[in-house]
């Protein structure tokens, strides 16, 4: 990875961003009039109910999407890739073994066998596979896989860290023991990420900021500083004071959303 | 974890049962006629056809036949299958290929290729092209079904990794497509390996001066009813061989998705 003085990833500057889906039933406005900047090496929440477009705005970023109108800005400050995504699922390729599964973004860049070989050998001693670089996802833990697929993302060395939602199907404390092993990773390379969650805690643990979004359509309805100092311990956190007040700002934002979502289905 | 010893043992086991029934319906089959269930000189006994078996193999004839008819049905196979492959492939990797081939597919497969013997002997002649030639569109579309399903119904989040990783064209179809659809295309190889036994021993029923379907005509004809039992019994064999080679190969070539 980047040993030298902290160089900081992306800058991200998106203004006026819609997304409209045509469906059998008309059109559905996924995203709108979304504004928004991220700072290099910023950890930013998304933090929204589903249907927010929490996941339609990570997939324009990543280029999975095209927006229907609006502006995206990234200046990569020199990076060769500009993003890298984590899945939900961890989106792993069951055919090929975890070595061959974290070289692959640097495989389709065309990177030399040889050249690929020492940093796919960093990555998974940075999340821990070593030992599994022979196995296929299917002989792995659902945890072990989330660890392959964030060691794919890092080891293409990408400006911006797209993640949906990555530790959702995991169990409690596997979940912990990867968000703390995420932060060490993104302290130690400064780079941009942009993280989707539907958790408060989740949310409050990792970010510097928290976007709170809110659905029909998607858009921004508060954004919230973190000012937890680095490095964080998760378990501390969560109980002071600080931590409880905040949890109850974004909550109160999210339950306005949920009871006029409720009272507009009941006059309909 | 990985396999262990108790894994293999049970695949080991599992090949032993196989053979479990189709010996159980032979003893069945022999104490049958023996018990005097049937006219012995229509419906000879396994010994008989095991006694005639024997007596055809030593003469060279039954294992010149045997190795005929694997040439056709394998030559055809393989010229069929190849193919299917590659095309139901493009199928799923480009619309277009996908609105030409579509309804050639819908059109064509559900024809007896028997029924095309007649224009292959007109267009290949009575040598082995023409056999092979009906044996290779047989196979052909069974597989070229299965590696289209099997392409197009990759899971879309393979499909996003891919994109999202910066994969050409190229590295989509040779790393993502191709090996996803992996397992569908080799149940397509399977069922059109059946397929080109089936329709390469009738091939030989009405076009061929050798090989096993020709066996069983000709006996038939001259009502030697225990050596056409040997021919039927002889692809029989072939096919359980070649269908064992076969899950021996997928086990090795899919090893993601071995038990």
């Amino acid at each position: 990875m980047n040993s030298q003085p902290p160089r900081k990833g992306a800058r991200i500057d998106i203004t006026g961003l819609t997304k409209l889906f045509e469906t059998a039933r008309g059109t559905v406005q996924a995203i709108s009039g979304i504004d928004l900047k991220v700072e290099p090496g910023e950890f930013l929440c998304i933090v929204g109910p589903s249907g927010c477009g929490k996941s339609t705005l990570l997939r324009i970023l990543a280029g999975l999407e095209k927006q229907s109108s609006g502006k995206i800005d990234i200046d990569t400050a020199g990076w060769k890739i500009e993003n890298a995504m984590v899945f939900q699922e961890s989106g792993l390729f069951p055919w090929m073994s975890v070595e061959e599964n974290i070289g692959f973004g640097l495989m389709t860049r065309g990177v030399s066998a040889a050249e690929r070989a020492p940093r796919v050998e960093a990555a998974m001693k940075l999340v821990g596979l070593t030992q599994f670089r022979r196995h296929f996802p299917n002989q792995l833990s659902g945890g072990m896989r989330q660890r392959g697929a964030i060691a794919r993302a890092f080891v293409t060395d990408p400006a911006v860290l797209l993640m949906d939602e990555p530790f959702a199907a995991l169990d409690a404390q596997n979940r912990t023991i990867l968000q703390e092993e995420l932060v060490r990773i993104w302290e130690a390379t400064g780079k941009t990420v942009v993280y989707i969650t539907h958790s408060i805690d989740e949310a409050l643990f990792l970010g510097d900021r928290a976007v709170v979004m809110t659905a029909h359509p998607g858009r921004i309805k508060e954004i919230i500083d973190i000012p937890f100092p680095h490095p964080r311990n998760l378990m501390e956190l969560s109980v002071t004071p600080l931590f409880g007040e905040l949890k109850m700002k974004i909550w109160r934002v999210l339950e306005d959303e949920v009871n006029r979502a409720r009272a507009g289905e009941d006059a309909a | 974890m990985s396999m262990g010893s108790e894994a293999s043992k049970q695949v080991r086991q599992e090949r032993l049962l196989y053979l479990l029934s189709p010996i159980a319906l032979l003893v069945l089959w022999e104490i049958a006629i023996r018990a005097g269930l049937g006219d012995r000189r229509f419906v000879p006994a396994p010994s008989d056809i095991a006694e005639r078996f024997w007596l055809l193999c030593v003469s060279g004839e039954l294992p010149w036949d045997t190795v005929v008819t694997l040439w056709r049905i394998l030559a055809g196979f393989l010229i069929g299958a190849i193919p299917g492959v590659a095309l139901g492939l493009c199928m799923a990797m480009w619309r277009g290929v996908r609105i030409i081939v579509d309804p050639l597919i819908a059109a064509l497969f559900p024809i007896p290729k028997l029924a095309l013997m007649p224009l292959f002997l007109l267009a290949l002649g009575f040598g082995e092209a023409s056999k092979i030639a009906v044996v290779a569109v047989g196979a052909f579309f069974p597989v070229i079904v299965n590696a289209y399903a099997g392409a197009a119904n990759i899971e879309k989040i393979y499909i996003d990794v891919a994109r999202n990783y910066g994969a050409s064209s190229r590295i989509m179809f040779t790393r993502v497509v191709f090996f996803g659809a992996l397992p569908l295309i080799f149940a397509g190889l399977r069922v059109a390996l059946a397929i080109s036994f089936i329709i390469g021993t009738a091939a030989e029923f009405i076009a061929a001066k050798s090989g096993i379907g020709y066996l069983i005509w000709s006996s038939w004809e001259l009502l030697q009813v225990d050596a056409m039992f040997v021919g039927i019994v002889t692809i029989g064999l072939l096919g359980v061989i070649t269908s064992t080679i076969f899950l021996e190969v997928e086990r090795k070539v899919i090893p993601w998705k071995a038990p």
